[in-house]
């Protein structure tokens, strides 16, 4: 038994924490959220420079070839300082093309998206904001060299930057036990291919709409297996969860820190505000929020790693956790900082619009919690 | 990061998993009903065989060094061990204060002769203890304690009084925290003293509870005359003395306690899939599934908290004010499931032990209203969020 992290990973992640406090400072945030991209070049490569971006593909697709666990190590820390970019959309598009990829597939784009020459995203939810099979209208039809696809994608992250994007279509009628589901892999400019940025609460996520107008693809374009594609996208949903989980808790520590540390020294009544037990009790009650969601999140990412046969549960326990945890940690924060944590000036609005954007990507705390009534058979 | 046993590990939880099943007495709980009954004494002469049943099988005491009685294991066969026993439905130890928090207290701050004396019949619950903390004007606020201990010769003469004292009405020996310098300041002026409860001038008396049963006593001191030799750790040394048994008892009283939790869940989950309202089997009720997943999670929050800890303690680290987190999940956890049965049973949650028409036989409105002690015993729910507040996030005091 041992519930720590190696000291490899807390290598990685006091390097991560000295490269972000450089190079994802507030005035830096706050430039990259009011614009489209969300992301520099400059920025990303650097990223790539540090093999993070690759961190979790093999290293025979020009990985790091490291696990979740390293990965939640990483993702806090992205997550403490509100990190924008494609970076999770990009894990979301290379995870689709190594979990149903064929090896060419592979070979063509992870190296791409490791070394940062290319992004990727995937392209799953729509209107009926259902992360599931009954949720994809989108059509994927043969036709004489290919497929046609048609269909609106909602909520879907940074496909407007997206070198590649891989999106989900039905291919068949969903049936019991038969989804009909598989995955396309659409470059950038392909004609009807029609991302649109959408402007959103929390500027340091760019969602998009995304409009398939009879889209013609090759029959290479077809990522993995017809109508097989619901397997490899919940071992995808279950990953990228996992990786989100981490960045929310990441999120919620620094909350912690920050209302802690100006509990010591914002003073009322003569006293710093945080010998108050009014607000003490209710900086104690963020720990445990802030704990619990890193015990299940840890637990999750190796449970992922290790394909235990509860890891479906770990990940939904985790994000129904995660869901409500920083959502009241960062709420908590703005009410102890008063005045100035309701403040544009102030980063804390910035960790509670990532809170609710976080909440509510992956399905949010009573869609997972009713997962785990399912998981435990009630 | 991993969460496998090694084979040593496997092998030692087979090993419990097979004691137990051939040694716990069957319909034990009739004989003891769970310390719900008034106090009889058949009951707890059968747990303390008990506890000496599984102390000459080698399960009690796994931590403790071998030389005092105990067998030198890990935190990690002790955690096995309790997470058995709960699966096992078998009977906790008796003399639970003595060999969580007495013992390892004494084994820390002893004399050679107190370390002689006194841990061996501790685990072979020869001797069972209690703990002489809180009185009725120092709870949340120990060090105001104000029960006085004056010298005479070799002797100290103790009066004063103590209140929710479990186990005192069949306990050999107190672990008494008392004033012995009421010039100096509060904390500097208390002294650990181990005491015999057949001394003359010890009295015990019974408190009813909110549950209608006697768990818990006040006890009174006319008197009492203490040789010296039963200081443990040094004259007005008592709050350090103190405090390192109640670091103990956080430890002590965690171990088990996730599981025993989970059968509870596991317990209500079989009265949701029985209990109907307003026709629908309670499980299908989407509000009542979203209750019981939280409850899950929760539970399971628990688990992995002490995982952290346990990997703490292997590492040789000392637990910390992380216990206070632990203790503050279990309660709320507990709490909020307690309330939860009751809102399962509906109008049924007000028949209780007598009527036919209660549900389980009343059982739940024993732990509902049991429960409420939770958030008070072993440090207040408000002293715990100060604790977590001051020694962990740093704020200042008030």
């Amino acid at each position: 038994m041992d519930f720590g992290f190696s000291e490899e990973q807390e290598m990685l992640r006091a390097s991560a924490r000295k490269f972000f406090e450089n190079e994802c400072t507030s005035t830096v945030v706050r430039q990259r959220m009011e614009e489209p991209a969300g992301v520099t070049d400059d920025f990303w490569t650097k990223l790539a420079e540090q093999g993070w971006l690759g961190l979790v593909y093999p290293e025979e697709y020009g990985g790091v070839g490291l696990g979740f666990v390293d990965l939640t190590v990483l993702m806090e820390e992205m997550g403490r300082v509100v990190m924008p970019g494609p970076f999770l959309a990009t894990l979301l598009g290379g995870l689709a093309i190594l979990e149903a990829g064929s090896a060419e597939q592979k070979k063509q784009w992870l190296p791409r998206l490791a070394d940062g020459k290319a992004k990727a995203a995937l392209a799953w939810t729509e209107p009926s904001a259902r992360w599931d099979a009954a949720g994809v209208a989108t059509t994927a039809k043969p036709t004489a060299d290919g497929w046609l696809l048609s269909g609106t994608k909602l909520f879907v992250l940074d496909a407007h930057i997206a070198d590649v994007t891989a999106v989900v279509a039905r291919t068949a009628e969903n049936k019991a036990g038969q989804p009909g589901l598989s995955l396309f892999l659409v470059p950038k400019g392909t004609p009807g291919f029609e991302p649109k940025l959408l402007p959103t609460m929390d500027q340091t996520r760019k969602l998009c709409e995304v409009v398939l107008r009879d889209v013609r693809l090759p029959g290479s374009a077809l990522l993995g297996a017809k109508d097989g594609a619901s397997a490899p996208l919940s071992r995808v949903l279950e990953r990228a969860t996992v990786a989100l989980c981490a960045e929310m808790c990441g999120g919620a520590q620094k909350v912690l820190e920050m209302t802690t540390e100006y509990a010591k020294i914002r003073v009322a009544f003569n006293r710093p505000i945080g010998s108050y037990q009014g607000v003490k009790h209710r900086a104690a009650d963020m720990l445990v929020d802030v704990e619990n969601a890193k015990s299940l999140t840890y637990y999750a990412a190796w449970a992922v790693d290790e394909n235990v046969p509860d890891s479906a549960l770990a990940v939904s326990m985790a994000k129904a956790y995660a869901s409500d945890a920083f959502r009241r940690v960062s709420a908590a924060g703005i009410q102890l900082h008063g005045g100035i944590g309701f403040t544009w000036e102030h980063d804390l609005h910035l960790y509670f619009k990532r809170a609710k954007s976080s909440e509510f990507t992956f399905g949010d705390a009573t869609h997972h919690r009713e997962k785990v009534a399912q998981l435990i058979s009630l | 990061m991993d969460f496998s046993l090694t084979p040593e590990q496997d092998a030692f939880r087979e090993q419990v998993r097979a004691w137990l099943k051939e040694n716990i007495p069957r319909d034990w709980s009739r004989r003891v009903m769970a310390s719900a009954e008034v106090p009889r004494p058949e009951a707890y002469q059968f747990l303390r065989d008990w506890q000496r049943t599984l102390y000459d099988a080698g399960f009690v005491g796994l931590t403790w060094p071998k030389e005092y009685g105990g067998r030198g294991l890990t935190f990690m066969e002790e955690l096995i061990l309790h997470e058995e026993m709960a699966l096992a439905k078998a009977p906790q130890i008796l003399n639970i204060l003595g060999v969580g928090m007495a013992g390892p207290t004494i084994i820390a701050y002893g004399t050679e002769e107190q370390k002689k004396r006194y841990p061996a019949k501790i685990l072979s619950c020869e001797e069972i203890w209690c703990q002489g903390y809180s009185e009725p004007n120092a709870g949340s606020d120990l060090a105001s304690l104000q029960t006085r201990a004056v010298k005479d010769g070799e002797y100290w003469v103790i009066n004063g009084q103590k209140v929710w004292t479990s186990l005192a009405h069949v306990s050999d020996r107190m672990m008494l925290l008392a004033r012995t310098d009421p010039d100096a300041p509060r904390h500097k002026g208390i002294t650990y003293f181990l005491l015999d409860m057949r001394l003359p001038g010890v009295t015990v008396k019974p408190l009813k509870q909110i549950t209608g049963d006697p768990e818990f006593n006040e006890v009174f001191f006319d008197n009492v005359r203490v040789h010296e030799s039963e200081i443990l750790g040094g004259l007005n040394n008592g709050w350090q003395v103190g405090l390192t048994t109640l670091m103990y008892e956080r430890l002590a009283l965690g171990f088990g306690l996730q599981v025993r939790l989970r059968i509870a869940l596991d317990g209500l989950i079989e009265l949701a899939r029985r209990m109907e309202k307003e026709g629908r089997v309670l499980t299908k009720d989407p509000v009542m599934r979203q209750k019981i997943a939280q409850l899950w999670i929760d539970t399971e929050c628990l688990k992995y908290l002490g995982a952290r800890a346990i990997t703490k303690l292997l590492k040789g680290e000392i637990p910390g004010p992380e216990a206070s987190i632990g203790k503050m999940i279990w309660v709320e956890t507990h709490q909020k499931l307690q309330e939860l049965a009751m809102e399962i049973e509906g109008p049924y949650s007000q028949l209780v032990r007598g009527s036919d028409w209660a549900v389980e036989s009343g059982v739940w409105q024993y732990t509902f209203l049991r429960s409420r002690a939770n958030s008070i015993e072993g440090g207040t729910t408000e002293v715990q969020k100060n604790i977590i507040g001051e020694r962990i996030l740093g704020l200042p005091k008030g």
